[in-house]
């Protein structure tokens, strides 16, 4: 068991745009609508960097820059944790499609190649806000998001360093879409320290634990809907536990295991 | 921090199967690298692994096959591994052995071969296309959990060309916290379209065999590899290859995706957190296995930085030459050839490079050396300014 200190919360996803509106639906004290999600132009990349960027980059910006302003923790000194199912599909799409075998000079865009790597939102991030903290991205499909978190705890608590953890995915494009389908893109950011600073939200304790058990799902039929809609909104158990002020959740980890998380709220 | 100890290591690349066949073609100065036959649109030399496509997958893992999974079976099967990690399951459990590994590309060539086959009236992919075993970023991680009977906690790393550099960062918090008692790291990166063209397409790719570190050197050639290594806490009961990780370093550019600091700030950086996590002084670094990737600003800025954090003394050099650049699998590759630099007290020069850069400060070694030395620092630099230094030595 191991205990990290909430600090800030960015959430991008359909009908759940910003942390305040998520927080009003999960607790129930707002009606869900799901709505198309806006257009992503996170402000932290420069207009010309953001026109390098597709909505992949752009999303884990999106959520990042929601996280570490409330919280007003200075973004430079923040390590990172980025965690993806898998990758950027559009740039997949696009580059699989550019090397075809008919292709005897494959077309691929040398920013798009050099976009297509996992870490690139994490080489985005790091370049806005000047960071020479180390980053780590990290993939596991369906659990990507506990994934990511075990890999941000471990940082947090044995690195005794505060941490932004980014979980974020976008639809693919068909063919790939029917291959990995997704309802809707989803991001979620988290700001984790060892110890509570200002603006410290709550504590979360995380174990991974192999008894059975099964993972929480959300009473609202259309909410857990967007919640198996995309591996990052996984997440949205936990983040209704803390709009609830505080529970305890279970998440799905690799492969029989489960990720225990229990948030308590700051006095 | 603590040591981790290496209870086991085994490397698979362009230099053939195993430790011995590449200590083998270290010492006798043989290239892995061979004009490009796996894609001849790409006009330049690849570090290819043979008989990749002769592997089969048990029956019951048939749905990971792919060559990203092949390689990694390849791997898996040399060096005795087996067995060690058969030990450290029995001794702790399969619980109790996590298994984080790297990569940058996975299986991708498994969508680029299907995107040449999609029905030409729907559009949609072939019917035994499987994305989740295959292309996946995590897939190979599943492949080798599976193929390995492991159940501990487990991640694909995933940060283009330090990815297993950082996997040994990982595994070692994981056990420090006392959440598994060892940890199967590793790396798996395969020859594939994308990055062949993707490279080509930043002018990264040499047309001939990669010349580290030369005054005219002209791009990487892509490798292929998997690697793999047991590390545990120092101390425990088990047998081990008399190596370990003293420390480790990781640090970001904040720069650009596909460039450099041409500074070496990060580089740096990441070399002088893995000497205060070894608590080691600077003088003690014995050598650098460099990141060296023969582009023009990767030599010019790793340069700076080994002669700013470690003086103009210590000999560096890169090994791209005989293995190429195995990208997400650089780090565990060169962390093998340090293993086997420690162990059999020689130190690898820099294959195919004639004559170091005038303007570098300091000391490429371009011959093999007889050397024993204490601490071997390893760098990975990946895309993204992706930093990773780690450092490795013998342990009694």
């Amino acid at each position: 068991m191991k205990q990290v200190y909430l600090h800030g919360i960015g959430v991008f996803g359909p009908g759940l745009v910003g942390w305040p509106s998520c927080r009003a639906v999960l607790s129930s004290a707002q009606a869900y609508v799901n709505e198309e999600l806006p257009k992503l132009a996170p402000q932290r990349l420069a207009p010309a960097v953001r026109r390098r960027t597709g909505d992949y980059i752009r999303l884990a910006i999106e959520v990042a820059s929601e996280a570490v302003d409330q919280c007003g923790i200075d973004a430079s000194t923040l390590s990172s944790v980025f965690s993806t199912s898998d990758g950027d599909g559009q740039i997949a799409h696009n580059i699989c499609d550019a090397v075809r075998l008919d292709q005897a000079e494959p077309p691929v865009s040398p920013t798009q190649f050099h976009n297509s790597v996992a870490n690139a939102p994490a080489g985005y991030w790091q370049q806005a806000v000047e960071s020479f903290e180390p980053s780590t991205s990290v993939a596991g499909f369906d659990h990507a998001f506990a994934v990511g978190m075990v890999e941000a705890v471990m940082q947090v608590t044995m690195e005794n360093r505060p941490i932004l953890l980014v979980s974020h995915d976008v639809r693919f494009p068909e063919p790939l879409h029917s291959a990995r389908p997704m309802d809707s893109s989803f991001g979620v950011a988290m700001v984790l320290a060892s110890e509570p600073m200002s603006g410290c939200i709550g504590s979360l304790d995380v174990s991974i634990q192999y008894e059975t058990g099964i993972e929480t799902v959300l009473k609202d039929a259309q909410l857990d809907k967007v919640r198996l809609g995309n591996p990052a909104a996984r997440s949205l158990s936990l983040l209704k536990a803390i709009a609830d002020g505080g529970g305890e959740v279970a998440l799905n980890y690799p492969d029989s295991g489960l990720l225990l998380i229990k948030y308590s709220k700051m006095d | 921090m603590f040591p981790l100890v290496i209870t086991a290591f085994t490397t698979t690349s362009a230099l053939g199967r195993g430790a011995e066949a590449m200590r083998s073609a270290l010492q006798a100065r043989q290239t892995g690298l061979a004009p490009c036959t796996f894609d001849t649109r790409a006009r330049t030399y690849t570090g290819a692994v043979d008989g990749v496509d002769d592997v089969h997958l048990p029956e019951a893992l048939a749905v990971f096959n792919c060559r990203n999974n092949r390689l990694a079976q390849l791997g898996l099967e040399q060096d005795g591994f087996m067995d060690s990690v058969r030990s450290v399951r029995e001794r702790y459990g399969a619980r109790r052995v996590g298994v984080i590994l790297g990569t940058s590309t996975a299986g991708i060539h498994e969508t680029e071969i299907a995107y040449n086959h999609l029905d030409p009236v729907s559009g949609k992919l072939p019917a035994e296309y499987h994305f989740e075993t295959t292309h996946n970023l995590f897939a190979t991680s599943q492949f080798v959990r599976r193929y390995l009977d492991l159940q501990g906690p487990a991640a694909m790393v995933s940060t283009a060309c330090s990815s297993s550099a950082k996997v040994f960062a990982s595994a070692w918090r994981l056990i420090a916290a006392g959440e598994v008692d060892a940890v199967v790291v590793g790396g798996v990166d395969s020859l594939c379209y994308n990055t062949l063209h993707g490279f080509g397409s930043l002018g990264l790719v040499s047309e001939t065999p990669t010349r580290p570190c030369a005054p005219d050197r002209s791009g990487i050639s892509i490798g292929e590899a998997a690697g793999f290594a047991i590390v545990e806490r120092a101390g425990s009961v088990g047998n081990h290859t008399g190596l370990a990780l003293y420390g480790y370093g990781e640090s970001s550019d904040a720069y650009h995706m596909s460039t450099p600091r041409p500074d070496g700030a990060g580089a740096a950086l990441a070399m002088e957190r893995a000497l205060s996590c070894a608590d080691l002084k600077p003088d003690a670094i014995g050598y650098v296995n460099m990141h060296g990737t023969a582009s023009e600003v990767n030599d010019a800025m790793e340069d700076k930085a080994i002669s700013r954090v470690l003086g103009t003394n210590t000999p560096a050099s890169s090994t791209k030459g005989w293995t190429g650049h195995t990208l997400g699998a650089a780090g565990i590759t060169e962390a093998a050839i340090s293993f086997i630099a420690l162990k059999n007290g020689f130190l690898p020069g820099t294959l195919n490079t004639q004559q170091v850069d005038p303007t570098f400060t300091s000391r490429i070694i371009l011959e093999n050396e007889s050397a024993e030395v204490s601490y071997i620092l390893s760098n990975s630099f990946g895309f993204g300014g992706s930093n990773c230094s780690l450092i490795f030595g013998m342990h009694e």
